[in-house]
């Protein structure tokens, strides 16, 4: 019988151990089929950081670095500068990226680093049991904001993809989700320009896509992709938020 | 071939690097390290390298550790505070065993501090440092010559072992000018490097990281880093001696002070007070070796350091408390004079009637 669906080749064999309804499986394997289909998995060098998107190590077929809390475009960095030639990507949640590494996010796309890195956000920080994140939307619950986030007290959640479509040295900046197979091929859509973009040394690309976590939502896993719907998209737009005339001459 | 050139010490450094084939460096300006990073970015591109400033001492060492993932040699420099914040990324650096060479010019703390000398991060420098149970191998250069020659030597150690090794230098050192000879860099020694992410091109994938969530791989982990520790410890203790042999006392002291501390055993010599040196060039492993043939013969032992006493600590577990050790130490960026040294020696061991 004919094989119609399988892995794509840029993920391994390894079972994905996230909880039920996440859809950090989801994004992966989207990457991992862009891998596949631009044909770079022996070129291309991953970083993980830490945090659920840590995992990320072990799940594709490529090589991959992991190192500290928020610091993976730091390290994506040093292994871009010394082979220039490689793909490197970093794989990040939000608190990872938006919170312990900002000042990584904003200098790596200011500096025009010709790397690639994938924001995973679910507005909540999923590893160490639901807490608040950079980006947890006003009023939501988490254990450190368990009367719902008080913006007086905690600020606002930050928009990441729009303050570093702000930089000059970022040429390609989008923010997709996974909640629905429409969505779905749009964050494929943009994480494969996202690749592109670095194969033709363009400079940085970044791809927020919005994420579940019904574990630590208190959500069933249908209920948390309604819940992302009603909640996150109307703070976090989607859309490509920066494609420079370069980009769009691919 | 090898020229004889005057060079600021951080100067030195950064010409060392160079000769030395390392090819990328990541830093951030601090004073007093900021030639080093001011040298290589003049120097290193022409030498095929790329010197790239980073946001901060986090983002820098960071940087260190990927290119260091790839087999590239790389290096970092900064001064006490600027090293504080690197700690994070020297244990993951450790952990991961990259060969990163990393240099502390150290200045005055704790907190911001001042500008002058110090020996205030010895403990940080060989204790550890940042979190988890790590070592670094630790050079202390006393002159710019051997800013130079450890600078060289830094790199294939770093490679021998797998081990990030740290040139722990001062303020003094760091700024002041004196002859060097330039030596080219002999051939390093060929190493394995079927460990480095460059991409998995007809072989099987590599993962380089330090995350264990199972305890027996953890402790797996720790006893496969204490068995290189234990190696290290072994292999590269390093000290200099300097009229030891016949000394009933002895001062031990490192770097700058390890050089004054040269003179004080002359003028000592003079007066018929018989007063040896141990220079530890290796900080870690401290060079309890040096100590075996006089624990049991020296009637006295002063430690000269820039601290309050952090070295002190090694060298009575050196000697196992046989000898009774003093401490002399000035601080905040105040260098002793020969004269002072010596007086606080004769003052320790009532030694003033033993005048010729």
């Amino acid at each position: 019988m004919e094989k119609v669906f399988g892995r794509p080749k840029g993920l391994t064999e390894v079972p994905f151990s996230f909880c039920p309804g996440c859809t950090h499986g989801i994004i992966m394997r989207l990457i991992g089929e862009v891998l596949e289909e631009l044909d770079i998995i022996e070129d291309t060098i991953g970083v993980s950081p830490v945090g659920c998107a840590g995992f990320s190590q072990d799940f594709f077929t490529c090589d991959f670095v992991g190192g500290p809390h928020g610091r993976a475009q730091a390290i994506g960095t040093g292994i871009k500068r010394a082979l220039p030639d490689k793909i490197v990507f970093t794989y990040q949640g939000d608190g990872d990226i938006a919170g312990i590494g900002t000042q990584h996010a904003i200098h790596t796309a200011a500096r025009g680093e010709r790397i690639t890195s994938i924001m995973v956000n679910n507005a909540i920080y999923g590893m160490t049991g639901g807490q608040m994140a950079p980006t947890t939307l006003a009023g939501m619950k988490t254990s450190t904001s368990p009367h719902g986030r008080d913006l007086v007290i905690n600020g606002h959640p930050i928009d990441l993809p729009k303050t570093i479509a702000t930089l000059d040295g970022a040429v390609y900046v989008a923010s997709v989700s996974a909640d629905s197979p429409k969505n779905i091929i749009q964050a494929k859509k943009a994480i494969k320009k996202a690749f592109q973009v670095q194969q033709a040394g363009l400079g940085f690309s970044f791809v927020s896509v919005l994420s579940t976590c019904p574990t630590n939502w208190g959500l069933s896993p249908q209920d948390s992709l309604q819940w992302l719907r009603d909640n996150m998209m109307p703070v976090y737009k989607l859309g490509e938020l920066k494609v420079t005339e370069e980009v769009k001459n691919l | 071939m090898s020229k004889r050139v005057l060079m600021k010490g951080n100067e030195v450094i950064g010409q060392a690097a160079i000769e030395a084939g390392c090819k990328l460096f990541f830093g951030y300006p601090i004073t007093p390290s900021t030639e080093i990073i001011e040298y290589l970015s003049k120097y290193l591109p022409k030498a095929g390298g790329t010197v790239l400033q980073a946001e901060d001492e986090i983002g820098a060492i960071n940087m260190c550790y990927g290119a260091a993932c790839t087999g590239t040699r790389v290096m970092t420099a900064s001064s006490s505070p600027g090293m504080s914040l690197k700690q994070e990324g020297i244990s993951y650096c450790a952990a991961a065993e990259l060969p990163v060479v990393l240099v502390n010019v150290n200045r005055t703390g704790p907190g911001l501090g001042g500008l002058g000398p110090a020996q205030s991060d010895y403990f940080q420098s060989t204790k550890g440092g940042g979190h988890g149970d790590y070592r670094l191998i630790v050079l202390a250069p006393s002159k710019s010559q051997e800013l130079y020659d450890m600078t060289l030597e830094a790199f294939d150690l770093a490679e021998k072992y797998r081990n990030p090794v740290l040139l722990l230098t001062d303020g003094f050192l760091g700024q002041m000018m004196e002859p060097v000879e330039l030596k080219e860099k002999p051939a390093s020694p060929e190493v394995d490097k079927s460990w480095i992410v460059d991409g998995a091109k007809g072989r099987k994938k590599r993962i380089i990281a330090s995350y264990s969530l199972t305890n027996e791989i953890g402790e797996a982990n720790n006893l496969r880093w204490e068995a290189k520790y234990k190696d290290i410890k072994e292999k590269e203790q390093r000290w200099e001696e300097f009229y030891a042999e016949d000394a009933d006392y002895l001062i031990v002291s490192y770097g700058t002070t390890g050089r004054i501390s040269k003179s004080v055993v002359l003028n000592a010599r003079k007066k018929g007070i018989k007063l040896g040196l141990i220079r530890p060039i290796s900080l870690w492993p401290f060079p309890e070796k040096a100590f075996i043939p006089y624990k049991d013969k020296v009637k006295g032992i002063v430690t000269v350091e820039l601290n309050t006493g952090q070295m002190i600590e090694d060298v009575k577990l050196a000697v196992e408390c046989k000898v009774p050790v003093h401490l002399y130490r000035r601080q905040g960026g105040m260098l002793p004079t020969e004269d002072e040294i010596l007086a606080n020696v004769e003052k320790v061991f009532n030694l003033a009637s033993e005048e010729v």
